[in-house]
Parts: structure tokens; sequence; C-alpha cells
């Protein structure tokens, strides 16, 4: 077993069989589409499907640090409703609004991010329980200000631009800005401080505070950053389909834990890289994709979906044994 | 200590939320426009059961330091099942009542056995059974509708000898015929023992696995009787996604309330079932006061938001820094 192992290029044998995985699901899942209808290999095709990915991978980016944190952020739905919602209102603003609508809209979710922060870091709130009642807060307060119905306001050209524009040919804009917030992401992770301090927070967080970190802060700022991008993906969300909507964040809570935990990124904390999220989030839009091109209802979707994720958890985000 | 100091330190949150539940409910009925009537208190009854049986079944699962984000969705699927079984004659309605109790236990099971067995993270594992669950439900009824035996609901809903809410009634009988056995069998004290130290317990060979599955799986019966008087007071089925969220997050707030400790092993269903009242009167004070319904939401969140972070008190009582981090 060994010497079969040593054999094999040092990429491979280096690889997380978690990542690998997924890819090889990514490969299936095409090739399963590729049966069913000859333009799932086109160019236009995958375009488009990364074009979809990149709404979630910038969501997932967020998500995927404060998991690493061996936290979780179920406050995402309406962090996405309320950036999309506070840029476009910022729009309403005259000219000034609509130059600050995108930084406006990215502040708002960083607030809600620096209130999880707070709770989880200086209160010792559990993540989940402090997230979900943010989560109902900033419901509560996009309902008082939207009055219940979807807003009027509409997306300024700039966040239309980021989200359905051509700085590259060929190469949609959203996409472009995925692969830089993802870069930026990896250089954080593995090349400074504050990343090898998040990967040793989720590993212990007693020992990375003996070690001299201020780990409060560092859990803030993760909290604050995806507040932020979970803000961003529902500002480029809005600029999509030109506004934003009550319940618009609800579809990314699911598919963004689980292209975290299915890119091989422990859920307890500690372990994870960033290339495993970028094959989770590419998976999870092909699994969508697929399901609605057979015109699959949103019953069987949720169903596929739930069995899926449990179904691949099963497989390798086990813990281990008590004994 | 003497006997009763010691009742009295171990049931303090469950006397706290009474308390609070008390305070609020005198609150409500003083404003309200009808005053205190056995109609206020059978409306008021019906809308905290529902609840009350929700936060029960987090209890259960909340005692042995895990949570199940699934309760809201069971509490959906069961409506809806409900809305199509429990029709008929006195044996199908009774056939179509065990059919509905069976699903939820078997959700729960499912919800234990990944979590237990498949030794899975309970956060992750309940919101993707959750969202199974909530699947069927939509393949159920994917629009509103359905009914259900009339007779039955009207009796389970309406008031026995004109003052007392049938609702109340059978929320006591739930209690002493699922709570209250569980607590003191061997698997109750070994869904607290899981809760306290999974370690500890395990080394004294208490069946913490078994303790943890029948806790989970009662948690899904639990959420299976609320899901029938949903569909008791509704007369339809409806899969409604933001319903049965709420529930989920309302039953984790009337938790809380009820002096149930997020870390595991602490706390009682009783407890839960006043914070569940206590919750629900809170939300309902805004209407007494004539305050917009779009508030409540907001409302409600602050109140959940509130609850949580009272929990951070026991912050002051920590000596050693290094307690901060569990």
């Amino acid at each position: 077993m060994n010497g079969i192992a040593n054999r094999m290029p040092k990429f491979i044998r280096r690889a997380d069989p978690a990542v690998v995985t997924a890819f090889a699901c990514i490969v299936l899942l095409l090739f399963l589409g590729s049966l069913y209808s000859r333009s799932f290999l086109s160019p236009e095709y995958l375009l488009q499907q990364l074009k979809v990915a990149s709404f979630l991978g910038v969501i997932a980016t967020g998500m995927m640090l404060v998991i690493l944190l061996g936290q979780i952020d179920l406050s995402v739905p309406w962090s996405v409703a309320v950036g999309a919602m506070m840029a476009c209102a910022a729009a309403a603003y005259g000219p000034v609004g609509v130059a600050l609508a995108i930084p406006f809209g990215i502040f708002c979710g960083v607030a809600i991010g620096i209130v999880n922060g707070i709770g989880v870091a200086y209160l010792r709130i559990p993540s989940m329980i402090i997230t979900l009642a943010t989560n109902a807060v900033a419901q509560g307060l996009m309902v008082v200000y939207t009055g219940g119905f979807s807003p009027q306001d509409s997306a300024t050209g700039a966040m239309r631009y980021l989200a359905t524009g051509f700085a590259i040919p060929a190469v949609p804009n959203a996409v472009i800005i995925w692969a830089l917030i993802g870069a930026a992401m990896v250089f954080v992770l593995t090349r400074t401080g504050f990343g090898r301090t998040v990967y040793g927070i989720g590993n212990r967080e007693r020992a990375a505070y003996l070690s001299g970190i201020d780990t409060r802060r560092v859990v803030m700022i993760a909290f604050a950053v995806s507040g932020g991008l979970s803000a961003f993906g529902g500002v480029l969300l809005a600029g999509y389909a030109s506004k934003a909507a009550q319940s618009m964040g609800d579809a990314y809570l699911l598919p963004s834990i689980a292209a975290v935990v299915l890119g091989g990124t422990s859920i307890l904390g500690g372990r994870g890289s960033y290339l495993g999220t970028v094959a989770g989030v590419i998976l999870i839009t092909l699994l969508q994709s697929i399901l609605s091109v057979m015109q699959m209802p949103e019953a069987g979707r949720q169903i596929i979906y739930g069995v899926v994720i449990v179904a691949m958890l099963l497989l390798y985000g086990r813990a281990p044994a008590s004994r | 200590m003497k006997d009763w100091r010691y009742w009295l330190a171990e049931q303090r949150g469950t006397l706290l939320a009474f308390g609070i539940f008390i305070a609020m409910f005198v609150i409500y009925t003083t404003n309200h426009p009808a005053g205190f009537t056995a109609n206020v208190v059978q409306t008021a009854s019906n809308k905290g059961v529902l609840l009350a049986f929700v936060a029960m079944a987090q209890t259960l699962v909340v005692i042995t330091a895990g949570i199940d984000l699934s309760v809201g969705m069971i509490f959906t699927l069961t409506n809806c099942l409900a809305s199509w079984l429990v029709i008929g004659t006195g044996i199908e309605t009774a056939f179509g009542v065990v059919a509905v109790l069976g699903t939820g236990l078997l959700c729960g099971a499912i919800n234990g056995a990944i979590v237990i067995y498949g030794r899975l993270q309970p956060i992750v594992a309940t919101i993707a059974t959750g969202a199974v669950y909530f699947g069927i439900a939509l393949l159920l009824r994917p629009f509103p509708g359905g009914s259900v035996n009339e007779d039955l609901a009207d009796a389970l809903t309406g008031r026995l000898f004109g003052v007392v809410p049938a609702s109340l009634v059978v929320l006591l009988a739930v209690v002493l015929v699922v709570w209250v056995p569980f607590s003191r069998s061997v698997l109750g004290r070994a869904a607290y023992a899981a809760g306290s130290s999974e370690t500890a317990a395990y080394m004294s060979g208490v069946p913490i696995r078994r303790g943890k599955f029948a806790a989970y799986a009662l948690a899904g019966l639990l959420a299976a009787i609320g899901g029938l008087f949903l569909t008791f007071f509704t007369y339809t089925g409806d899969a409604a996604y933001a319903s049965g969220n709420a529930y989920t997050l309302f039953s984790i707030a009337a938790v809380v309330l009820g002096g149930v400790s997020l870390f595991g092993g602490k706390g009682s269903a009783i407890g839960a079932i006043f914070g569940a009242l206590a919750f629900r009167t809170i939300g309902d004070l805004l209407f007494v006061f004539d305050f917009d319904p779009l508030w409540q939401p907001l409302f409600q969140g602050v109140i959940l938001l509130i609850a949580v972070s009272l929990g951070a008190f026991a912050l002051f009582r920590v000596r050693n820094r290094l307690e901060w981090f569990l």
C-alpha cells in the first residue's frame, strides 16, 4: 500500500481525499449530464454555470472562514438579503447614494457579522444560536423597512455590471470577482499570521490563546468578514436580478454550508483547503443545474439535496469514534 | 443542603420561566380588550401549546448537548401528512393519528441514527434532514389544502367543562406520558449524563448512545404531536418553509427562556414549556398594545437575542480565563 502511494506523483499523494472525491463527483455529474444532453459540455454552458456558482462561491468563502474556526454562521440568509436590500435602498438617494450603494450594502453585512462576532467571541454564546438570533433580528428589521413586500428600489448600474458584465471578453465579471476573492482568501489562509491563527483556533482555541494570540479578536474579524461576504453575495445577486427580494437569501444557507463541508473542510474546524470549497461550490451548482434541467420540482430538489449532503458527510465527514 | 433547597436550585430555570410567563400573561390579559375570559385563555393556550410541543422536542435534544434544526420541518411534514390521514370514521382517524405520530418518531430516529451512529455534527445533519423532510412535506402538499376530522379537532382545541382549554389538558397528558417517564428512566438519565460530559458518562458505563437515540426519536414524536395539533387548529396542511423555520427558531428561544442549558445536561421540558408560553405571550403583547403587526418579527428577534445573551452573565462567575474556551 505504502509502496504504491510512494510511486504516485507528489501532488496526488498530498491531495486531500475529500477534495479528490469532490472533483471526481464533478466529472461524474458532467458525464451524466452529457448523456442527457450534448450541450452540457459546451463552453457557454460551463461558463454560465461558473457565473451562477460565483454568487454561491463568494458567500461560501465567508462561511468557510467561520467553519474553519469550528463555528457556523446561520445568519447567511438575511445577511444576503440585507446586503441586497440596503444596496438597492442606498441607490434611491441620488448620485451619492448610487456611488455608495455597494459599500453600504457590504457595510450592513459587516455590522451583522460584528454582532455575531461579539456574541461568539466575547459573550461566548454558541455561534449557531447567536447567528440564528441575529438572522431573526435582521429579518425583523427588513420586514419593518420594506413593509413585508419586495422593495421597489432597483439595483445600480455598477451592481448590474459586476454581476452580469464582461470586463474581459467571454469571462463574466462575477467569475472574476469570485477568483479575486478566492485568491485573497487563499493568500490570507496560507501566507498570513491571521490565516494560521484561524486554523490554530479551529484546532484548539485554548492552545491558541495560551500561545499569546488574541483569539477573540480573530474570531470577531472572521465573523465580520463572513457577514460582509454574504452581503456582497447579496449585492451581486441583486445586480443579477436587478432588484432585491424578501427571501432571496434562504436558498443560500444550506448550499453554502454544504459546499464548504463537501469540499473537505472539517465542520469541527481547523482543517480544510479553499480548493475543496471551490470544488464543493461547483459541485453544488452543477447538481442544482442538472436537477433543474431535468425539471425536478422543488420538493424533489430539496430531498435529493439533503440526501446527497448526508451521504457525502457519511463518506468522509464523520467524527472520530469515542473510545 | 436541605432537600427543598436542593430542589429549588435544580428547578431555578423552570421557576424563573414560570415567573416570566405569569408576569407576561397578567400584563397580556389585563390589557386585552376582552379581559381574562375563558375565550382569551383558550386562544392563547391553543397558540402557545403548538410552540410548547416543539420546544419540548427541542429540549430533549438540547439536553444531550445536541441541537435539532429539523424540528420545525418535522412539524411541517406531520402537519401535511395529518391533513391527508386524520380523517374519516373513528377507526380511520385513529389509524391516521398513529401513522402521523409514527412518522414523527421515524424522522426523529433517522436524525438520531445519523448523529449518533453516523457520528455527524447535529447542526449540519439536522439541517440536511430538515431539507429532506421539507421536500417530502412539499410533495404531500404542493399547495395548502386537505382536511381533518373536525369532531376530533374541535374536541381537542375546545374547552373541557366550558372552562379548561382542552389543548392544555393534552399538553399535561403528554408531559405525564412522555416527559416524566423518560426523564426518570435510565435512558433519560443517560441523555442528561451524555450532555453533561459524554466522556465521563461513557467511562461510567452509562448507555449514552441509547439515551441520545431515545432523545432524538422522542423529539421527533413530540414535534409530530405539535404538527397534529397545528392541523387541528387550521383544518389544513401547508408546507410553508418560513413557518417551519420560524418554529425551529422559536423552539430554541423557548428552550433558552425555559432555563435549559444549550451546552447540555441541564434543564427540563417543563421549563421549556413555560418558556414557549412566555415567548408566545411576549410576541402577542404587541397586539394588545396596538402596534403594527409588521414589528412582530423584529420584536421576537430582539427577545431571542436578549434571551440568548443572558447566558453571558455566567462569564462573570468564571475565575479562570481558560474556562472561556470550552
